[in-house]
C-alpha cells in the first residue's frame, strides 16, 4: 500500500482530435504545439505541479508514442517526487481478455485498480485539450467545503456559443439542477471547461454501475454527471474567471497561439510563479542574421533566422534561409524553409523542408471569419517552386 | 572510450582579470553563449566521451558554481554510482585552507582519486572554451606509450600583457614529446600553448601528487610537470579546433562575440557533441513590431521591442522600445529600458538601465557593469 492521498489527478489523454487533421495523424491532440516551445499537456501538468498535486495518471490509448516519450518519469513538471509522480496508462489486458477505452468514464473505470492503491479522498478529472491556467487546490477546496459529490469547473461563454458546449444550469448556490450536453437552446451560458473534482467513493459507484449499462456511451459529459443528478447526488459548479481555450480545430489552434502575439496577450506565459513547465532542449540560443528581419513573432531557441519572419511562431530548430519569407503561421520543430521560399497563414509541422522558392498558403485578412489555414504534415518535403494552395492539407511522410 | 576514464576539472583559477565578471563566481560559472556557464563545455566533454564519475574541485567563491551544478542530472551526472562529485577546500587535515597550488588541490581529493575504478583520469580546467571527444587523444596517450599526455593548440606568440592569466607554453618535439615548459614568459618563444588539459593514468598521477606535495612543491606546471620532465615520458596531443580562453574581460569579450561566427557556433554547439546546461523553464523570445535585430544570438526569455546588433543576449532580457544595442553582451534577467543606447558593453545579471541611458565602451576595454547594477 502506498501512501495515502487527497487528491489523485486523471489526465484523459486518449482522445485523437481528428478535427486537427494532419497535426493529428501520428500524435494523440495533448501533443499538439503550441506557443513555440510547449504542448497543450503541458498546461494541465503544470496546473497540477503548481496546485500540490503530485500523482497524475495519463490515461493514452491513440497514437501514445510521441506522449509517452514527451512525459517520460515526469520529471519535467517536477512530478518525479518519491511519493507521487506521472504514471502513463495505457489500455491492458486483464486475464483472457483485455479491452480498449470505450469512453472517459470506462478509461476511469479500467484504472480503478491504479487509483485506490492512493486511498484518495478526491478524484481530479482533467482533459488534455486545453489552454490555461487553474489552481485545483482552490477548487478541491470549494468541493470539499460544500460537501459536494462532484464539482464541475465551468466557464461563462457567450450564450450564442453555448450550444457547442457542455451547459450547466445551476441555482443561485451554483448547485447543479441540469447538465446539457450542446443543448439546441441553452439554458444558461455556463460551460464544463471538462474538469471535475469527484468524491472518490460516490464516483466509483456510478463508474461501476454504468460498466454495467450495456446502452451507456461510458462518457464523464454524457452518462456518469447524469445519472449522479439523477441520483440525486450533490453536483455544485465552480466558476473560472481565467482564460480557457479549446484548440481543437485547426482555426482555434492558429488563434489561441496568434493571440500570443498581440500587445497585451489575454494568456499570459510569462508569469514567473505560475511558470508553464515544459521538457526543454539542449538547444543553443538562436541567432538571428544580418540579413534576417524578425517583426512581432516568437523564437525558440535553436533556431537561426536568415530571411524575413512575421507575426510567426517558431518552435526550437527551425531554419529560414536567406530570402524566405514566414508569415502568419506557425512553424513546429526542425523545420527548413529554403531560400525564397514563403509560408503564409500555415501550420507547418515538425521536419518539413519548404523547398527553394516554394509557396505555402495565401495571405488573408485577419478578420476573416474564416480563414483557409494551409496545413503540413511532419516530415513532408515541399518540392522546389511547388505551390500549395490556400486550405490545403499536405500529408505526412514517415 | 578507448579506455575507462574518470574526469578531474579544477574550477579554483584565480582571474583577477576578469574583474567584476568574478566578483560574485568562478571563471567556471562565467555565463558564456546566451545560456552556457564556461564549465558547461569541460562537463560536457567528458560526458561525451563516456567519463561517468567527475569530480570538479573548488578553491574559492564557488556559490555559483554550487547553484549550476547542483546534483550534476543536466549532464546526466547524477547516477546511483559515480557521477558527480564537488571538493571545496578546508576539507582535509593535510591540507588546510587555501589551496597552495593545484598539487594540494588534488592531494586534498586524493580518496577520490584512489577509490576511482577506472584506470585512467582526464583533467582538465575550466579556463578554456572549447569541444573535444577525448577519445582520440586517449587513443594517442595509450598508443604512444606516454606517462602524460598534455592537450594543447598552436597559438600566435603574444606579449604577456600583465592579465596575471597562467600562460603554459611546451616545447614539443618531432616526435610529439615535450621537452620543455615556459610559464608565463613576457616574450613567448613557443607556439604550442598548453591547454591545461591532461591525460595520465591514476597510478602515475597519485605518485606524481605524492612526490611533488611531499617535496613541499605545489604549482602543477612550474613543480610538477617540469621537474618530471626527464623522469616521465611527457607527450602533447594537438586540438585543431577552436579555444576560447577566459583570462580577462576583453578576451571574454571576444569569446562571445566568437560564438556569432557561424563556423565556430557550428563546431561548438551543433556538432555531434552537444554541450549540455542547466535549463530553466524560460518562455521563447518575443519580438514585437519595433524589434530590429541583426547578427545576435538571442536566448529564451527575452522581450525585444529595440535595436539590437552583434550581441548575444541571455535569458529573459528586456530591451526597450527604441533602445540600441550594439557590439554588447547582456547577462540574463537585465532591463535596457527605451531610448538607452549601449555599445561595447557587458552587463552583469540583474541589471537596470534606465531610460536614454548611454554606454560606450572599446572592444579591447568593454565597459561592465556588475550584477544588480542600476544605471
Amino acid at each position: 500500500m502506498r501512501r495515502k492521498k487527497k487528491t489523485v489527478a486523471m489526465l484523459l489523454a486518449g482522445g485523437q482530435g481528428s478535427r486537427l487533421g494532419v497535426l493529428t495523424a501520428l500524435r494523440a491532440k495533448p501533443a499538439v504545439t503550441y506557443g513555440g516551445k510547449y504542448r497543450i499537456i503541458d498546461f494541465p501538468l503544470s496546473n497540477c505541479t503548481h496546485s500540490g498535486i503530485d500523482t497524475v495518471g495519463v490515461l493514452t490509448q491513440y497514437r501514445p508514442l510521441e506522449l509517452n516519450t514527451y512525459i517520460g518519469t515526469g520529471g519535467a513538471w517536477d512530478l518525479d517526487t518519491m511519493s507521487g509522480g506521472a504514471y502513463v496508462l495505457p489500455p491492458f489486458v486483464k486475464g483472457d481478455s483485455g479491452e480498449w477505452y470505450s469512453g472517459t468514464a470506462n478509461a476511469i473505470y479500467q484504472n480503478v485498480g491504479f487509483i485506490e492503491q492512493f486511498d484518495p479522498d478526491n478524484l481530479l478529472v482533467l482533459s488534455g485539450d486545453h489552454i490555461y491556467k487553474m489552481n485545483y487546490k482552490w477548487m478541491i477546496a470549494a468541493h470539499e467545503e460544500k460537501g459536494a459529490d462532484a464539482t464541475i469547473a465551468v466557464i461563462p461563454v457567450p450564450i450564442e456559443e453555448a450550444s457547442r458546449f457542455g451547459i450547466m444550469d445551476t441555482d443561485e448556490e451554483l448547485r447543479i439542477l441540469e447538465f446539457e450536453e450542446k443543448p439546441e437552446e441553452p439554458k444558461s451560458n455556463l460551460a464544463s471547461m471538462g474538469v471535475y473534482v469527484f468524491k472518490w467513493e460516490t464516483v466509483k459507484k456510478y463508474l461501476r454501475e454504468d460498466k454495467l449499462d450495456p446502452d451507456s456511451d461510458n462518457d464523464f459529459g454524457k452518462n456518469i454527471i447524469p445519472a449522479m443528478l439523477e441520483g440525486g447526488e450533490k453536483l455544485y459548479a465552480y466558476e473560472f474567471g481565467g482564460y480557457w481555450k479549446d484548440v481543437g480545430t485547426i482555426q482555434s489552434l492558429w488563434e489561441a497561439n496568434m493571440e500570443l502575439l498581440t500587445t497585451a496577450p489575454p494568456f499570459n506565459l510569462y508569469d514567473g510563479p505560475w511558470r508553464i513547465f515544459s521538457q526543454n532542449l539542449n538547444d543553443p540560443p538562436h541567432f538571428v542574421d544580418s540579413e534576417a528581419t524578425i517583426e512581432n513573432s516568437i523564437i525558440c531557441e535553436g533556431c537561426a533566422i536568415y530571411g524575413t519572419v512575421e507575426n510567426s511562431i517558431l518552435s526550437s530548430g527551425v531554419t529560414v534561409e536567406r530570402n524566405a519569407l514566414v508569415k502568419d503561421s506557425i512553424i513546429m520543430s526542425d523545420t527548413t524553409v529554403e531560400s525564397d521560399a514563403r509560408v503564409v497563414m500555415s501550420i507547418v509541422d515538425e521536419e518539413v523542408r519548404v523547398g527553394k522558392g516554394a509557396s505555402v498558403g495565401e495571405e488573408q485578412a485577419y478578420e476573416l471569419a474564416e480563414k483557409q489555414i494551409t496545413v503540413v504534415g511532419k516530415g513532408a518535403r515541399i518540392e522546389e517552386g511547388a505551390i500549395i494552395e490556400a486550405g490545403k492539407e499536405v500529408p505526412y511522410v514517415s | 572510450m578507448y579506455r575507462e576514464a574518470f574526469g578531474l576539472i579544477y574550477a579554483g583559477e584565480d582571474a583577477a582579470a576578469l574583474r567584476e565578471l568574478v566578483d560574485q563566481r568562478t571563471v567556471g560559472a562565467l555565463p558564456i553563449g546566451g545560456k552556457y556557464r564556461v564549465i558547461d563545455f569541460p562537463l560536457s566533454n567528458m560526458v561525451n566521451s563516456d567519463i561517468r564519475k567527475v569530480g570538479v574541485i573548488t578553491s574559492r567563491n564557488y556559490n555559483s558554481l554550487m547553484d549550476h551544478l547542483s546534483s550534476g542530472k543536466a549532464w546526466d551526472l547524477s547516477r546511483k554510482s559515480d557521477g558527480l562529485f564537488i571538493f571545496t577546500p578546508y576539507s582535509l587535515r593535510e591540507t588546510p585552507g587555501v589551496f597552495r597550488g593545484k598539487v594540494e588541490a588534488l592531494k586534498s581529493c586524493m580518496g577520490y582519486i584512489r577509490r576511482a575504478k577506472q584506470e585512467y583520469c582526464v583533467m582538465t580546467e575550466t579556463s578554456f572554451v572549447f569541444n573535444i571527444n577525448f577519445d582520440e587523444m586517449m587513443r594517442s596517450h595509450c598508443e604512444s606509450g606516454a606517462d602524460l599526455t598534455i592537450l594543447y593548440h598552436k597559438a600566435e606568440p603574444v606579449h604577456g600583457d600583465g592579465d596575471q592569466f597562467h600562460e603554459v607554453f611546451l616545447d614539443v618535439g618531432e616526435d610529439g614529446r615535450v621537452r620543455g615548459i615556459e610559464v608565463d614568459p613576457m616574450l613567448p618563444t613557443l607556439s604550442a600553448r598548453s591547454m591545461k588539459t591532461y591525460i595520465v593514468r591514476k597510478d602515475v598521477l597519485i605518485y606524481l601528487v605524492d612526490d611533488s606535495f611531499a617535496k613541499g612543491e605545489f604549482k602543477f606546471s612550474e613543480n610538477l610537470l617540469r621537474n618530471n620532465i626527464d623522469r616521465i615520458k611527457m607527450m602533447a596531443f594537438e586540438h585543431k579546433g577552436y579555444v576560447g580562453t577566459m583570462r580577462s574581460v576583453a578576451s571574454y569579450f571576444r569569446v562571445n562575440m566568437d560564438l556569432l561566427d557561424p563556423k565556430i557556433r557550428g563546431e561548438l554547439f551543433t556538432s555531434k557533441n552537444r554541450i549540455y546546461t542547466k535549463v530553466k523553464d524560460s518562455v521563447p523570445a518575443k519580438y514585437t513590431k519595433s524589434a530590429a535585430v541583426k547578427n545576435s544570438l538571442v536566448a529564451n526569455g527575452c522581450i525585444i521591442e529595440g535595436r539590437v546588433e552583434n550581441s548575444v543576449l541571455f535569458r529573459d532580457v528586456h530591451v526597450g522600445k527604441d533602445a540600441v544595442i550594439r557590439n554588447s553582451i547582456i547577462l540574463a534577467n537585465t532591463d535596457v529600458a527605451e531610448e538607452a543606447d549601449l555599445e561595447y558593453a557587458i552587463l552583469d545579471k540583474n541589471v537596470n538601465v534606465r531610460q536614454r541611458r548611454r554606454l560606450v565602451g572599446n572592444s579591447e576595454f568593454p565597459m561592465v557593469i556588475r550584477k544588480g547594477g542600476l544605471v
